[in-house]
């Protein structure tokens, strides 16, 4: 018998069926501070993420990003360059009006010290973003270098993880194409593991920086 | 990984004499209890929350195998695979087969404790494969040849003095007069060794907060990074599950992920969830090539229909053990295993046996703290109390457990708890008696029978007049 018929067997002979009378499952709370809409669910978002130490700053117009990620950098002491994720949000920004950022695209190496990618969503309800791995969205750009930027706009944010979830059910033809990977992120990394004192910047980014661009203003 | 269990009153001791241990687990009584407390606060929902686990999880295990066959179902539709282990001896045959086909050399690991349950490290070590910790708690006590002493913070019971210790002496390659004063520069260090160990290895192995049906993904919640960059960069992912982890759809698992962090760290969430569906897409420019769940029984699937199930209900989060007077006093070795506070004690006898782990169940005074924190409402002292019972009723077990006098002991006090007229005449002696000799201090440091109880503890003087006396008396404040 192999270990997958042993440990089934095993499990059909001493599970034990919900008493008779055990009520019906119910569904689970939502959180009440996640179910809101426009403008409070945007606020909720910043404030949220702000208190898992991410920054967030707002943007109006998708050209303004070169610029913000352009001061993003100088204002970290850190050179113009950085990985771009190839996903059309990101790459068909007008990068060409900058040339004072050297900006190569694709998967992030060891060598990077700043990437900008593209959130699926954001979840207001904890601050947090959803990114999903893909050819124009690649997993590495989240975790090795030190300065994660993430753009997301408005539209994309959901007030609760029930809302991320059926979004991305949708996106997905209902699971079909699921990515590799999903990410949720909450501010940068960081460890207590040394008598419980939190720094931040463990073995993920030290900072969060996330562009938020309000389309409805 | 090897039980000192059964040595549990021994290593108990050794750990209340130890000076440098007790001003390490100083932070456990502040830190974890304060910051869960404010972020259960900030969510009204949470009692509800803890309900819906509850029965969400009940409702699982009624019906395991079915959900367990819906998540590898979707895995293999992803392009992994999944690994059915009935034992240790599977799992670590396994994880080898597949590092041995991956051709690896070094293995970069995250958090896992199903991992510890193991000795997975061990076992790669003495095959010529290099497994390598990268949360930095593991990585500390994989330089110090320990095992952790926490769920969460698994090297919470070293200060940081001896983190810097421990990193001079493993470093040798680096400056010996470079400056590791601050927590600071002991994280940098490490960042930047594991860099170097992440980029070369060949296979990352995690462990799994939850395994999903509905998508077939495992789960890992993590606050470093560390775990992501385990199964994102080497060619090859390993996650490592026990069978209880599986949830059915992801609004389920959403309902343990916002227990989880509060109940853990305070958190509104931990910074990393991450959730893998099988190796890399075609078309993807990072990831592993290979996905593999290594799924786990190790004695789990006995304890289905049996009173110690409920164990199966928990998420790891350790709001028991912050919470344990027993645990705050002794640490986490002493547990002599992988799971130490009041889960260990619950869990270890039905993982390891009674006979290995008798004394675990002991070791508390049924303060009930852990159910009170508890979020799937696990009732850990109801659990301790079925352990003493076996214990007792078993004859079988070593000659020494229970010895005479306990037996006997315990058969006078339950004839004097079943005649009530007996019990007040006997408590009321002895009340009498400890309170006068007691005097004004109100404590005792010393009392006949049960000097090995008092010689590390004063006894709090009983009150002259009992309980009944004072109700009688209309004394209901």
């Amino acid at each position: 018998m192999s270990d997958r018929d042993t440990v089934l067997a095993a499990i059909r002979a001493n599970k034990k069926a919900l008493p008779s009378d055990a009520p019906a499952a119910r569904p689970a709370p939502v959180p009440a501070r996640g179910r809101v809409d426009g403008a409070a669910r945007r606020d909720l978002f910043v404030r949220m993420a702000e208190a898992a130490s991410a920054s967030v700053e707002m943007l109006t117009s998708p050209e303004d990003v070169p610029e913000a990620v352009a001061a993003y950098l100088a204002a970290q002491n850190l050179p113009a360059r950085l990985v771009l994720a190839s996903d059309p949000a990101i790459a068909n920004l007008p990068w060409h009006d900058h040339p004072m950022i050297a900006h190569r695209i694709g998967a992030a190496t060891v060598q990077d010290h700043a990437a900008l990618t593209v959130a699926f969503a954001g979840i207001a309800e904890t601050g947090t973003l959803a990114l999903l791995s893909g050819a124009e969205t690649p997993t590495t750009l989240n975790f090795l270098p030190e300065h994660a930027l993430v753009l997301i706009t408005t539209d994309d944010l959901c007030g609760t993880y029930e809302e991320l979830w059926s979004r991305l059910r949708a996106a997905t033809d209902d699971g079909a194409y699921w990515p590799r990977a999903v990410n949720l992120v909450t501010g940068p990394s960081r460890s207590a593991d040394i008598e419980q004192k939190l720094l931040l910047g463990a073995h993920g980014p030290i900072k969060l920086h996330i562009l938020l661009l309000d389309v409805e203003a | 990984m090897e039980s000192t269990a059964d040595r549990f009153v021994d290593n108990a001791h050794r750990a209340l004499g130890n000076e440098i241990l007790q001003q390490a687990l100083g932070h456990v009584r502040v830190n974890f209890i304060e910051k869960r407390r404010q972020a259960v606060e900030a969510l009204p929902e949470f009692e509800a929350l803890r309900q819906a686990g509850r029965d969400l999880r009940d409702r699982v295990l009624a019906d395991l195998d079915t959900h367990l066959l819906a998540f590898e179902a979707k895995v293999l539709e992803h392009g992994g695979q999944v690994h059915w282990c009935a034992d240790a001896d599977a799992a670590r045959n396994k994880i080898l087969e597949i590092c041995r086909e991956a051709g690896a050399r070094r293995v970069t690991k995250g958090k896992t404790m199903i991992g510890e349950e193991i000795g997975i490290n061990d076992f790669l070590a003495a095959h010529d494969i290099e497994p390598v910790e990268t949360d930095l708690g593991e990585y500390i006590i994989q330089l110090r040849h320990e095992a952790p002493s926490h769920l969460v913070a698994p090297a919470v019971h070293v200060t940081q003095k001896q983190v810097e210790e421990t990193f001079r002496q493993a470093h040798r390659d680096l400056d010996a007069t470079r400056d590791l004063s601050e927590p600071r520069s002991l994280l940098s260090e490490a960042r930047a060794k594991l860099r170097q160990k992440f980029v070369t290895a060949d296979v990352g192995i995690t462990g799994a907060n939850f395994l999903v049906a509905e998508t077939g993904s495992s789960v890992i919640v993590t606050n470093e990074g560390n775990g992501d960059l385990t199964q994102t960069l080497p060619r090859v992912h390993i996650a490592l599950a026990s069978i209880d982890k599986v949830v059915p759809t992801l609004d389920d698992l959403t309902v343990l992920l916002r227990l989880l962090a509060r109940s853990a760290t305070g958190q509104e969430m931990s910074v990393y969830t991450t959730l893998s569906t099988g190796p890399r897409r075609e078309e993807d420019h990072d990831g592993p090539g290979a996905y593999h769940v290594v799924l786990l029984d190790n004695g789990r699937s006995k304890m289905l229909g049996t009173p110690k199930q409920d164990l199966l209900r928990c998420i790891r989060c350790a709001a028991c053990l912050n919470h344990c007077p027993v645990y705050q006093a002794v640490g986490g070795h002493a547990y002599g295993w992988v799971y130490a506070g009041p889960i260990g004690a619950a869990l270890t006898p039905a993982l390891i046996g009674l006979d290995h782990a008798a004394d675990l169940p002991n070791a508390s005074t049924l303060c009930g703290r852990c159910e009170a924190v508890c979020p799937m409402q696990i009732p850990l002292p109801d659990i301790l109390r079925h352990w003493r019972e076996e214990e007792f009723n078993n004859k079988t077990t070593k000659p020494d457990r229970a010895p005479q006098p306990v037996r006997r002991g315990l058969r006078l006090w339950a004839f004097l708890a079943r005649h009530p007229r007996l019990y007040r005449l006997a408590t009321g002696i002895g009340r009498r008696v400890l309170a006068g000799r007691a005097g004004r201090s109100g404590r005792l440091d010393k009392v006949p029978l049960a000097e090995g109880w008092t010689v590390s503890r004063d006894l709090p003087a009983p009150s002259r007049r009992g309980f009944h006396a004072q109700y009688r008396k209309g004394y209901r404040g």
